[in-house]
């Protein structure tokens, strides 16, 4: 645990005073404090491209009276610093009076432990496992062509002083480990990605010589792409695999039941809650209580607990995910979903681990009961237009299937829908849900948190295919 | 107040010093303060105020030829310290890597000459609530507007780089940018469109209420939108998508995408790889240029690089490492490009929209669809059917998708170049490509 109080003249006294004193006459605000620790080690075409370390401190300051937020960040966490940013808070919101509510729910649960990864597993050994990456898929084919692989490893620890002396702290540990692999055959290059990671130490993920199945996969992935077609164009039904294809959840709806898009009425969902957002049987929460996940927080930047918030339950729309602002202006209560990349950034209400909950049908019955579509099992990135609802999200491996049976595999190809509706095209749910590997990133006004989804297979009656075969 | 370059000096030779005192054969390091003030409006009133005052600091030490790298915004010279040493017992245990290197010393800059990248002009908050106040009046004066979100962003900046051949230079930077967001409704559809300024000098900043109108008509427009069928047809790329063309190409270029072999255009220098009409150029030294600067990351000096000429590809984009790899010498893009742009085609706007008598008018795209390895692009699109040189109706929910090396060859370039930002191009059209709709 980071003490922030003994890094300069500013005491924890001094620091309570200023933050009572900002934010008396204001509805809401805090000070939220961080110090990262951070280490990226990146092998690339043979050889250790960069090491790098990073420590960042600093304090971003918050004040709220009615609609409008004042916001004052700084890396100096100084007694004159913080003075200046309070002068700041208060010269915005000099004409807006609040009420400050000094309710905030408490639990004691934590979903990871206090760890600091980089520290647990010495640089020497990670150089080793790089290496070791890089020896067994140059050796596996002759196909192979370029190897990248790296570690990347956090500590982040963050204390949050409300007015009246509150302090809420939690310390967060996040990493990841990704192989991409390049192959070359006869004239065609294709790449294939694979990564793996959570809020524990390197080694929870890498024994039993764990860092093998990474590379086989990413390895997989680009072989199957080496053999594939140019992708169909047009609308046709689209089977999704389990896991990771969860992002067109994340991006087809959970932005669009964000609070703050829907307080301001400018996502496609606003008006929707208590409606029929989804076949039956479609079930979808946020959790971010799921013990080590990427997505998952004991407390929000807010200091609220996360929670499991069901989002659309049997085709039902339920609820949004809030933050403590957009709750307070809508009447309702924080979701513990209020999040930020760092003390750099104002909070804003974002997903955790979004995911869609199983059916009770298989795989085999969804491609069995397809006459021309595709079977979709892994993407790259997706991308929604929160106001007309429309999303997408791009193919990294995908094959065609006709009558009832997978045939070869696709080029990469965007697939588009329309969110509000899309879920009404699902037709089958599987039961094979399936979290991803724990390597997602969310991007929201230039912000990005780690993230996790989760969904079993689904078939979609009908989704427009971008490809270049008419 | 942005820190002045004294300071920045002293903390970046305390840096050089310490890491040479702990026996780093080479070292570099980069000092940066910016500081930068925005207001943000909604539906014409005040709703955020953001202040950010932020410290950076990056050094890299070099042990013959092994290398690693901090970064930290603490500057207390304690933590410096600190850092220091961690940075350079990671050195010690790191592999070497033959290419690792400072640049060479001949090819750093020399002289700085000032091009205006800096304007101190103060525009307090009070100022900007007034310049937002009067773009979303201008924004929502139609009824179909449903909702304005506006922002107006002040930055000021400063960094000096130096290492530990004597190099040391640096100079202060500033921007102002206004951006307006409006959604529009009808009884069919909501839909969303931007308009944005950004500038490196206050007084070159749009008008509010061109800003805020230019948002509002782009938006209105979209509304009804239709999904077509899936065919072959050409698309018309607006200005703001096409220079997204660009910046595709340039990160098919870089000195690193081609070393590594993961580039569609390695080993393509002084191959037809754009129709033989067309030319790219990359300038640095354009006045009050959003990407012009003096030298790159790495203090290399750059000059106007001529990447297309006639179609033909004639230079990457190297810096001192990927340099070496490639036996090429630095042209001073550590960093990527600077003020990127398309010479401007010899047919007319009027004229491009009229070249067939149905086309696609692009407008956004959505999605990362360009995978540079393969050259493939496949993205969700919105725009307008074109008939007879005019908008017919608003379209969306599909997807235009082609592969770079067929697009680069069959680009036609209208005569519309404007210098806005730091990658310009003329609005483009491309015949041949696959939409995917109903």
């Amino acid at each position: 645990m980071s003490n922030f109080f003994n890094k300069s003249d500013l005491t924890r006294q001094d620091a309570d005073k200023i933050v009572s004193d900002t934010l008396n006459n204001c509805d809401d605000g805090e000070l939220y404090l961080e110090e990262s620790k951070s280490e990226s080690i990146v092998l690339d075409d043979n050889k250790i491209k960069s090491s790098n370390y990073s420590s960042d401190l600093g304090f971003g300051f918050r004040a709220i009276s009615n609609e409008v937020v004042a916001y004052s960040y700084s890396n100096e966490i100084s007694k004159d610093s913080l003075k200046n940013s309070s002068e700041n808070l208060k010269s915005t919101l000099k004409s807006i009076k609040g009420t400050y509510n000094h309710e905030i729910p408490k639990s004691n649960k934590k979903f990871y432990e206090d760890i600091n990864p980089i520290e647990q597993k010495s640089l020497d050994s990670k150089l080793e496992v790089l290496n070791k990456v890089n020896d067994f898929l140059r050796k596996k084919d002759g196909s192979v062509k370029q190897v990248t692989a790296s570690f990347a490893g956090e500590q982040k620890s963050i204390e949050i002083i409300r007015s009246g002396g509150e302090a809420l702290t939690d310390v967060r540990p996040l990493i990841r480990f990704n192989v991409s692999v390049m192959l070359e055959k006869n004239g065609r290059k294709e790449t294939g990605v694979y990564g793996i990671g959570g809020r524990q130490s390197y080694d929870d993920y890498l024994k039993n010589d764990n860092w093998k199945n990474v590379c086989e996969e990413a390895f997989r992935i680009a072989s199957v792409n080496l053999e594939s077609k140019p992708a169909p164009a047009g609308e046709m039904k689209v089977v999704l695999g389990p896991g990771w294809p969860a992002i067109l959840i994340h991006e087809a709806i959970g932005h669009g039941l964000e609070g703050d898009f829907n307080r301001k009425k400018t996502s496609a969902f606003h008006d929707l809650i208590g409606e029929k957002v989804a076949s039956e049987g479609v079930t979808i929460v946020d959790d971010g209580t799921i013990d080590n996940r990427r997505g998952s927080l004991t407390i929000d930047d807010e200091g609220t607990p996360t929670e499991r918030t069901v989002l659309i339950e049997n085709g039902i729309l339920k609820n949004f995910m809030q933050d403590r602002h957009n709750a307070r202006l809508m009447n309702t209560r924080s979701t513990g979903s209020g999040r930020r990349e760092n003390y750099r950034h104002i909070v804003l209400p974002r997903m955790r681990n979004t995911m869609m909950l199983s059916g009770n049908q298989t795989q085999d019955e969804m491609i069995k009961s397809v006459d021309k579509g595709i079977f979709a099992v892994s993407f790259g990135g997706g991308q929604v237009d929160i106001t007309s609802g429309k999303f997408v999200f791009n193919c990294t491996e995908a094959y065609e299937i006709n009558n009832g049976k997978i045939g070869s595999p696709i080029k990469g190809a965007t697939l588009i829908g329309d969110g509000p509706s899309i879920l009404k095209e699902v037709s089958m749910v599987g039961n094979d849900m399936m979290l991803d590997p724990g390597i997602g990133t969310c991007g929201k006004a230039g912000q990005g948190v780690p993230v996790g989804v989760a969904q079993p297979s689904i078939l979609i009656d009908k989704m427009t295919v971008g490809g270049t075969k008419l | 107040m942005v820190k002045d370059q004294e300071f920045l000096k002293s903390k970046a030779s305390y840096c050089l010093d310490l890491a040479k005192k702990m026996g780093a054969t080479d070292a570099s390091v980069t000092v940066g303060h910016s500081i930068s003030e925005t207001v943000n409006f909604r539906n014409k009133s005040l709703e955020a105020s953001d202040r950010s005052d932020g410290l950076a600091l990056s050094i890299e030490t070099y042990l013959g030829k092994r290398r690693s790298s901090i970064s930290s915004s603490n500057l207390l010279n304690e933590n410096i310290k600190t850092l220091i040493e961690k940075c350079f017992e990671t050195t010690k245990i790191t592999p070497e890597d033959e290419f690792n290197s400072l640049p060479d010393k001949n090819l750093l800059a020399k002289q700085i000459s000032s091009l205006n990248l800096y304007d101190e002009t103060r525009f307090e908050n009070d100022k900007k609530i007034k310049y937002l106040k009067d773009l979303e009046e201008s924004a929502s004066s139609d009824k179909q507007i449903i909702n304005t979100e506006s922002s107006f962003t002040e930055n000021k900046s400063n960094f000096i780089l130096a290492n530990s051949d004597g190099f040391c230079d640096g100079y202060k930077t500033s921007s102002f940018a206004a951006s307006c967001v409006t959604v529009a409704k009808d009884e069919n559809s909501m839909e969303r469109d931007y308009e944005f300024s950004s500038k490196r000098h206050l007084s070159d900043i749009k008008q509010a209420t061109e800003l805020g109108n230019k948002a509002a008509k782009q938006t209105i427009r979209k509304l009804s939108p239709k999904k077509i069928g899936s065919e072959k047809i050409s698309i018309i790329f607006d200005k703001r998508i096409s220079k997204g063309m660009l910046s595709a190409f340039a990160s098919a270029i870089s000195a690193s995408a081609i070393a590594r072999g993961t580039s569609f255009l390695k080993d393509k220098i002084d191959q037809q790889v754009f129709a033989n009409s067309i030319n790219v150029i990359d300038k640095p030294d354009i006045i009050k240029g959003m990407g012009s600067q003096n030298f790159d990351s790495e203090g290399v000096n750059s000059n106007t690089l001529q990447l297309i000429e006639n179609g033909i590809l004639k230079n990457y984009l190297v810096d001192t490492y990927n340099g070496k790899k490639l036996n090429l010498k630095s042209n001073g893009r550590s960093g990527g490009t600077t003020n990127l742009y398309f010479e401007k085609g010899n047919i007319s706007y009027e004229n491009i929209m009229k070249k067939n008598s149905r086309s696609l008018y692009i407008t956004e795209t959505i999605g990362h669809g360009s995978n540079l390895v393969t050259g493939d692009y496949s993205v969700g699109a919105t725009g307008f059917l074109v008939e007879d040189g005019e908008f017919k109706y608003p379209v969306n929910e599909i997807t235009i998708a082609g592969n770079f090396k067929d697009m680069f060859k069959n680009i036609i370039l209208a005569n519309d170049l404007e210098f806005e930002y730091s990658v310009n191009s003329p609005t483009m059209m491309i015949e041949g490509m696959t939409v995917a709709g109903k």
